[in-house]
């Protein structure tokens, strides 16, 4: 027997991406406001983020409650590189993006010794030590007031000034990181996170180290994290630490969840999903008479975790594809109906 | 060790002992395994049989004793560096990947024999183009050989229990084991299945590999194994051929005592 047996998933991961750069491409076309593109470039840019972090949580099976504090690394060292010692900022990129992966493989090195929750604990701590870091050190940081006067990425030496570019510079990341993802996804590395997903001991009693699997992971989303974060330095052109708080970390494990993470499809799926909800609930809040604060966002958050986990346990991705299976026989037999009926008149 | 060949055996247990707080699941055993044979491991409930797989693997430490494995001593090394000795396993449960289909379990199995890292994952370099074919014919192989070929895509959760024990099976030779240590493999299965499961273990041992069965069917185990070693509680009972054990007085005594317990 000599199949070759080529899964399915592939084929359907390339559709997928060619249909996203379709709509992505051509979306900027149909929007004038330019408050929605500078949104779109941030969803952009978590994108990256919950990509990384649906590897680590979806496949390895590990919760991250620190990813902002990777986020702002990135943002931060490349800040510092560009504004304090006059690097470049394409130089920058790939510099804090090895310096925060080595971070959390130093980091990650004693966790994932320990099987269980610890991850999430010992996440949880490193993100409060980082803010901490990032309020504190005011000679590099700036602060709690922040870090202005970022310079913005360029090509060919031209500054990249527009939302425009960066819409497409950023989406062009995003899409490269979602790549890179599916390839890790659809590999014998993949495979082995997955089967560890299912059972640690049976995935050890064939060969697989698993803490090392872990660890790798958690690096590789450490790093996700990283160059999105040196992409919303370049583009805010202005840091400072609540950018990067224990309620970013919440909301991009939200972002992740919402999406599903049995696929890292999901992860731009959730992550435009909640940054719309996000901005939605900025503006409907003051209406129905509440104060614009944090604390309705946390409740909001609150009542969708639940309902996704009422509803779609399994996440977004999943409950759409599952009903557009059940779905399309009765669309395409209305189709066919139609079409019948057409024909019968001409 | 009554052998006739004076090959030394490939495995050996030295004096392995085990106490988890005040029980001592082992005590003091040792037998050797000789090569290209299969090994039964029989013994009351509770005899210590389990456990003492779990040491050759890895799973535990011994508190006393050692095992000794193509003359490397194992202690203190990792299940899945002993996994790449050749050292292979099943469990009482299944445990395959449910979500994942009976290929992909099988090709996880195939893990040992890859290279490729992550780097090579991420930007799909040619050699792990090649090595994830060959992985996949290797994966077909051990599927077709345990007679599953034909659900290479179905989810292995959608398997029936005797399918997923084989799988279970497939997925350990894969990994192209010297040894292969086989827990209850024919619990729960009915006759057809166990003869099934005979003629496959017949199989795996005309590869070359060493089988070491726990097995509580003493039709299967007088049927396959050449060697067997029976624990009572922890301890080394006796050993001999099957046709010796059937007629050893303290075997006897050990089983009915169990079953008055």
């Amino acid at each position: 027997m000599n199949t070759r047996v080529v899964p399915l998933s592939r084929r359907r991961d390339w559709l997928g991406l060619a249909g996203l750069v379709l709509v992505l491409g051509t979306l900027p076309l149909w929007l004038s406001s330019p408050y929605a593109l500078s949104t779109l470039v941030l969803i952009g840019i978590y994108s990256i983020v919950t990509i990384g972090l649906c590897l680590l949580m979806g496949y390895a099976g590990q919760i991250s409650l620190g990813q902002a504090a990777f986020f702002g690394l990135g943002a931060y060292a490349s800040a510092i590189l560009t504004v304090r010692l006059h690097w470049s900022p394409w130089l920058a990129l790939p510099a804090a993006a090895l310096l925060t992966g080595l971070i959390a493989l130093l980091f990650g090195l004693p966790m994932f010794r320990l099987r269980g929750h610890y991850l999430a604990m010992g996440t949880l701590a490193f993100g409060f030590i980082v803010e901490l870091v990032l309020n504190e050190w005011k000679a590099y940081t700036g602060g709690p007031s922040g870090l202005p006067g970022i310079p913005r990425l360029t090509i060919a030496g031209t500054p990249l000034r527009t939302d425009m570019v960066y819409y497409y510079l950023v989406w062009g990341f995003a899409i490269l990181a979602l790549v890179l993802g599916l390839n890790i996804v659809n590999s014998r590395f993949g495979r082995a996170l997955r089967a560890i997903r299912a059972s640690e001991t049976a995935a050890q009693s064939l060969g697989i180290d698993v803490a090392r699997y872990k660890l790798l992971t958690f690096v590789v989303s450490a790093v996700y994290a990283s160059v999105a974060g040196s992409l919303y330095a370049h583009y805010m052109i202005f840091v400072s630490p609540t950018a990067f708080d224990f309620s970013t970390s919440v909301r991009l494990v939200l972002m992740a969840t919402v999406g599903g993470l049995a696929s890292i499809w999901g992860a731009p799926l959730g992550t435009a999903l909640v940054m719309l909800l996000t901005l939605g609930l900025r503006e409907l809040v003051p209406l129905v008479g509440g104060s614009n604060s944090g604390e309705f966002q946390i409740i909001a958050y609150g009542f969708l975790l639940v309902l996704i986990m009422l509803y779609m346990p399994a996440g977004l991705t999943v409950w759409l594809t599952r009903t557009w299976s059940q779905q399309r026989p009765r669309w395409e037999q209305g189709l066919a109906v139609a079409r019948a009926r057409l024909a019968g008149r001409r | 060790m009554s052998t006739a060949q004076n090959r030394p055996p490939v495995m050996e247990i030295q004096r392995v002992s085990m106490s988890f707080g005040g029980v001592q699941a082992l005590d003091d055993v040792s037998f050797g395994v000789d090569e290209g044979r299969i090994l039964a491991l029989i013994g009351p409930n509770g005899a210590g049989k389990t456990t003492l797989l779990n040491v050759i693997a890895g799973t535990l430490t011994p508190t006393a004793g050692g095992v000794r494995y193509r003359g490397h001593k194992l202690n203190g090394l990792p299940t899945h560096q002993r996994v790449r000795l050749g050292i292979g396993r099943t469990f009482q449960q299944a445990l395959v990947f449910g979500e994942m289909t009976v290929l992909e379990n099988a090709l996880v199995g195939c893990h040992v024999q890859g290279r490729s890292e992550l780097f090579g994952a991420v930007i799909r370099l040619p050699y792990v183009r090649r090595e994830e074919e060959d992985a996949r014919l290797e994966a077909l192989r051990v599927l077709n050989l345990v007679g599953l070929g034909s659900k290479a895509d179905v989810p292995a959760s959608a398997l029936t229990f005797g399918q997923q024990r084989l799988l279970a099976i497939a997925r350990a030779l894969a990994a192209r084991p010297s040894l292969l240590l086989l827990d209850e493999p024919a619990a729960g299965l009915n006759r057809m299945e166990k003869n099934d499961l005979g003629d496959l273990m017949r199989r795996i041992q005309e590869m070359g590999t060493t089988v070491v069965l726990v097995e509580h069917d003493m039709e299967l185990v007088m049927r396959l194994a050449e060697w067997v070693v029976v624990l009572d509680h922890g301890r080394h009972l006796a050993e001999g051929t099957a046709r010796e054990i059937r007629r050893n007085q303290a075997v006897i005594g050990a089983y009915l005592g169990a079953e008055v317990a």
